[in-house]
């Protein structure tokens, strides 16, 4: 398009590089074998190894899903690993017998889990490709009952929560990968918020994929019972190689009467190089239920993966419940994103609002696929939704498939769309006042994406927006 | 300040600006007049690096600098301002923050320290005064939703701001009602010092009742066909361009 765009240099992946640990990896393929195999290297009582076999044999039933707007080889899933761990990470340890080396990679990926460098008023759980390396905070946290831990340790302290709620908002026969990631994921997040509690501390998960051809099936709980409240945010990356990856992750919330939960994501996985070689395809389903005057919001900055399928959606079960989703998806050179949302309307009075950024560079191409259903009962159901494109660029794409079906006249949904390119002229109207090319595009790029950061956590938001400066750059016209 | 020597330029396969020259001192006003098409927005372009338009040939030297190999930042940087006709949107992007990345982009070129948004408060606060702009103003997005005289009022703005060496103000009286214009051109006679110059754009004769020119220059198919003083201006208004556009031929 344009010689000021062209001459932007690629800024490399900053994540990319490779933790030299010994782990204890599983043989690739996966069977009724494996899924025991893991079970038992998480010492998991029997109910939940039972309900992983339910899940894979009807997996084995399933296809996978090919009505997204992507386009991949096929993925020979006897090909990957199911399982790698650290072999130095013992279950259930304290935080000072952390291997300095792992620590040293959260260090590196800006992550502090040593006492005296944390952010302060955010809680992490690390997850180092199958396992949890780690909690902070949990003391405090614990205080106020507050439970925040990794899956496997939720599984033995917290059975009768996990028992109760896993699968009940994605069951284990929703989607192909959702089947997928119930029999054989590894470890997760666990939140639980009990009743009236405001939780202190931000909660944050941060994902790395480190071994090689390895899939990363992480699986993340959070209940806020009645009248509880909690923030919680996710990070992801991996390092550079030349394959592609898988992660299949499910992630559920259930926010009980008046509870609120919100999310953020900010996903920086491996894109792949300028070729589309190598990266992560992130097929993740994510889901909350609202019951009665509850409010689950979502927001996203999805800027990594070679492919991104994902829909953080919201079911509306409760009178007066209310589901945001806020998303920033950011393709550039080869990578694809088919993403969006679903907001189902049951209860009477619900609402959702739905802002969605999408930018596209390079060869990229973003598809936002949403859904709004409001079911016969939910009398005074109210959407808007607005979704917006920006190109830059010539030789990318941006698509929308919005989805409406409603069942009760009383409600009201709105829907706003725009397309948008970077134009040169915007772009020369910054040089012209002194700025350069690269803070001209992050500063057009933000202003694009604002109505999204603000829903960020203050820590994040100038975060994403670096993130966004960085994933942009080389995105030739 | 400003040396323009046999100035050739194009856009795509077309040539605009057939040889132009022309020298520009600190403390003097230069009016470019002339018909649709004459070239003059693209002179205007030109000085200030838009990369749709190529230089094929001549110089221009900027403060002993050659211009033309600098980027457009650059020239920004060096004090060079272009108030634009039609000045760009970006939403999301409020007017307070653009100004200030601005204007602390001309800081660090020479060597300064960067100002924070309360610090840059009180700059702007003075400079709101020179175009009778509302503070309110500085929290809208960077023109979205401006009236067009709110747009050149907020050029001038921006130049109060940067305070430049060397302003091209192109067209900028080009859909401003008369009080608009009166606001405008005060901003810029109020910016006016010895040891800037500036560049008046314009197809009318209007905005120099208020911008008084040191110099006209009138332009014609790529070319000055004309240069003279204030009174140039006065004989167009009566006589038009037709009479100056003969000589030059096809």
């Amino acid at each position: 398009m344009s010689s000021s765009i062209e001459t932007l240099v690629n800024k490399e992946y900053a994540y990319g590089f490779v933790t030299d640990i010994e782990s204890d990896t599983i043989p690739r393929g996966l069977s009724e074998e494996t899924i025991r195999l893991i079970s038992a290297k998480k010492s998991e009582p029997e109910w939940l190894l039972e309900w992983r076999l339910k899940a894979y044999r009807r997996w084995l039933t399933m296809t996978e899903p090919h009505w997204p707007n992507v386009t991949y080889e096929p993925i020979d899933y006897q090909a990957q690993t199911y399982y790698s761990a650290p072999k130095s990470v013992k279950p259930l340890q304290s935080l000072d017998e952390v291997d300095p080396e792992l620590l040293k990679t959260y260090e590196k990926l800006g992550i502090s889990l040593t006492e005296q460098k944390r952010l302060s008023g955010v809680a992490v759980d690390a997850i180092f490709d199958s396992v949890s390396v780690g909690t902070t905070m949990k003391e405090e946290l614990a205080k106020v009952g507050v439970v925040f831990c990794s899956f496997g340790e939720a599984v033995h302290n917290h059975p009768e929560l996990v028992q109760k709620y896993l699968g009940s908002v994605v069951p284990y026969s929703d989607n192909f990968f959702a089947a997928l990631n119930s029999a054989v994921f590894s470890d997760g997040s666990f939140v639980y918020i009990p009743k009236g509690v405001k939780c202190p501390l931000e909660l944050s998960t941060y994902f790395r994929i480190n071994a090689a051809d390895t899939g990363q099936f992480e699986r993340t709980l959070i209940v806020a019972d009645e009248g509880a409240s909690v923030s919680y945010l996710e990070g992801c990356t991996a390092p550079k190689r030349a394959t592609n990856q898988l992660h299949a992750a499910v992630v559920e919330i259930v926010a009980l009467d008046r509870a609120t939960v919100k999310y953020s994501t900010v996903q920086n996985w491996y894109a792949g190089d300028k070729d589309g070689v190598g990266g992560i395809y992130n097929f993740v389903t994510k889901r909350g239920k609202a019951l009665t005057d509850a409010k689950i919001s979502w927001t996203q900055v999805e800027t990594g993966s070679a492919i991104t399928w994902k829909y953080p959606s919201v079911i509306l079960q409760g009178d007066n419940a209310v589901g945001e989703f806020y998303s920033v998806a950011v393709v550039n050179n080869k990578q694809q994103a088919d993403t969006g949302t679903k907001m189902i309307h049951i209860g009477r009075n619900t609402r959702s609002t739905i802002i969605s950024k999408g930018i596209s560079a390079g060869r990229g191409q973003n598809s936002y696929r949403g859904q709004v259903k409001v079911l016969p009962k939910a009398e005074g159901a109210r959407n808007y939704t607005q979704c917006d494109s920006m190109l830059i660029g010539n030789a990318c794409g941006a698509h929308t498939f919005p989805y409406i079906e409603v069942a009760n006249n009383t409600a009201t949904l709105e829907h706003e769309a725009s397309t948008s390119k970077i134009g040169e002229d915007q772009i020369f109207y910054c040089k012209a006042r002194g700025l350069n090319a690269e803070h001209a595009i992050s500063l057009i790029v933000a202003g694009f994406c604002k109505e999204v950061f603000k829903e960020l956590p203050m820590e994040f938001a100038l975060e994403a927006q670096q993130l966004l400066g960085i994933s942009l750059e080389g995105s030739v016209g | 300040m400003l040396i323009i020597k046999d100035l050739h330029a194009s856009a795509g396969d077309k040539e605009i600006l057939k040889g132009i020259s022309l020298t520009i001192n600190a403390g003097e006003v230069h009016a470019i007049m002339g018909p649709n098409g004459s070239g003059k927005s693209t002179l205007a372009q030109v000085i200030a690096g838009h990369p749709g338009y190529e230089v094929t040939s001549g110089s221009i030297e900027y403060e002993g600098q050659d211009l033309l190999e600098m980027e457009a930042e650059e020239r920004a940087q060096a004090g060079v301002f272009l108030a634009f006709q039609y000045p760009v949107e970006i939403p999301g992007v409020t007017n307070a923050y653009f100004l200030r990345a601005a204007y602390n982009e001309l800081r660090k070129a020479r060597g300064e320290d960067e100002l924070d948004p309360i610090e840059f408060l009180d700059v702007m606060e003075e400079k709101l005064k020179v175009v009778e702009m509302d503070a309110s103003m500085m929290q809208r997005s960077v023109n979205a939703g401006f009236s067009g005289g709110e747009k050149k009022r907020n050029e001038i703005l921006q130049m109060a701001v940067l305070e430049p060496k060397l302003a091209v103000l192109d067209e900028t009286d080009s859909g401003l009602d008369i009080d608009a214009l009166r606001i405008v051109a005060g901003g810029v006679n109020q910016l006016k010092k010895p040891s800037n110059a500036t560049i008046v754009v314009t197809h009318y004769q209007r905005l120099l009742n208020y911008i008084v020119p040191d110099y006209v220059h009138v332009l014609a198919h790529g070319r000055i066909v004309r240069s003279g003083g204030k009174e140039l201006a006065l004989e167009l208004e009566a006589k038009g361009y037709d009479w100056l556009l003969e000589p030059v031929g096809a």
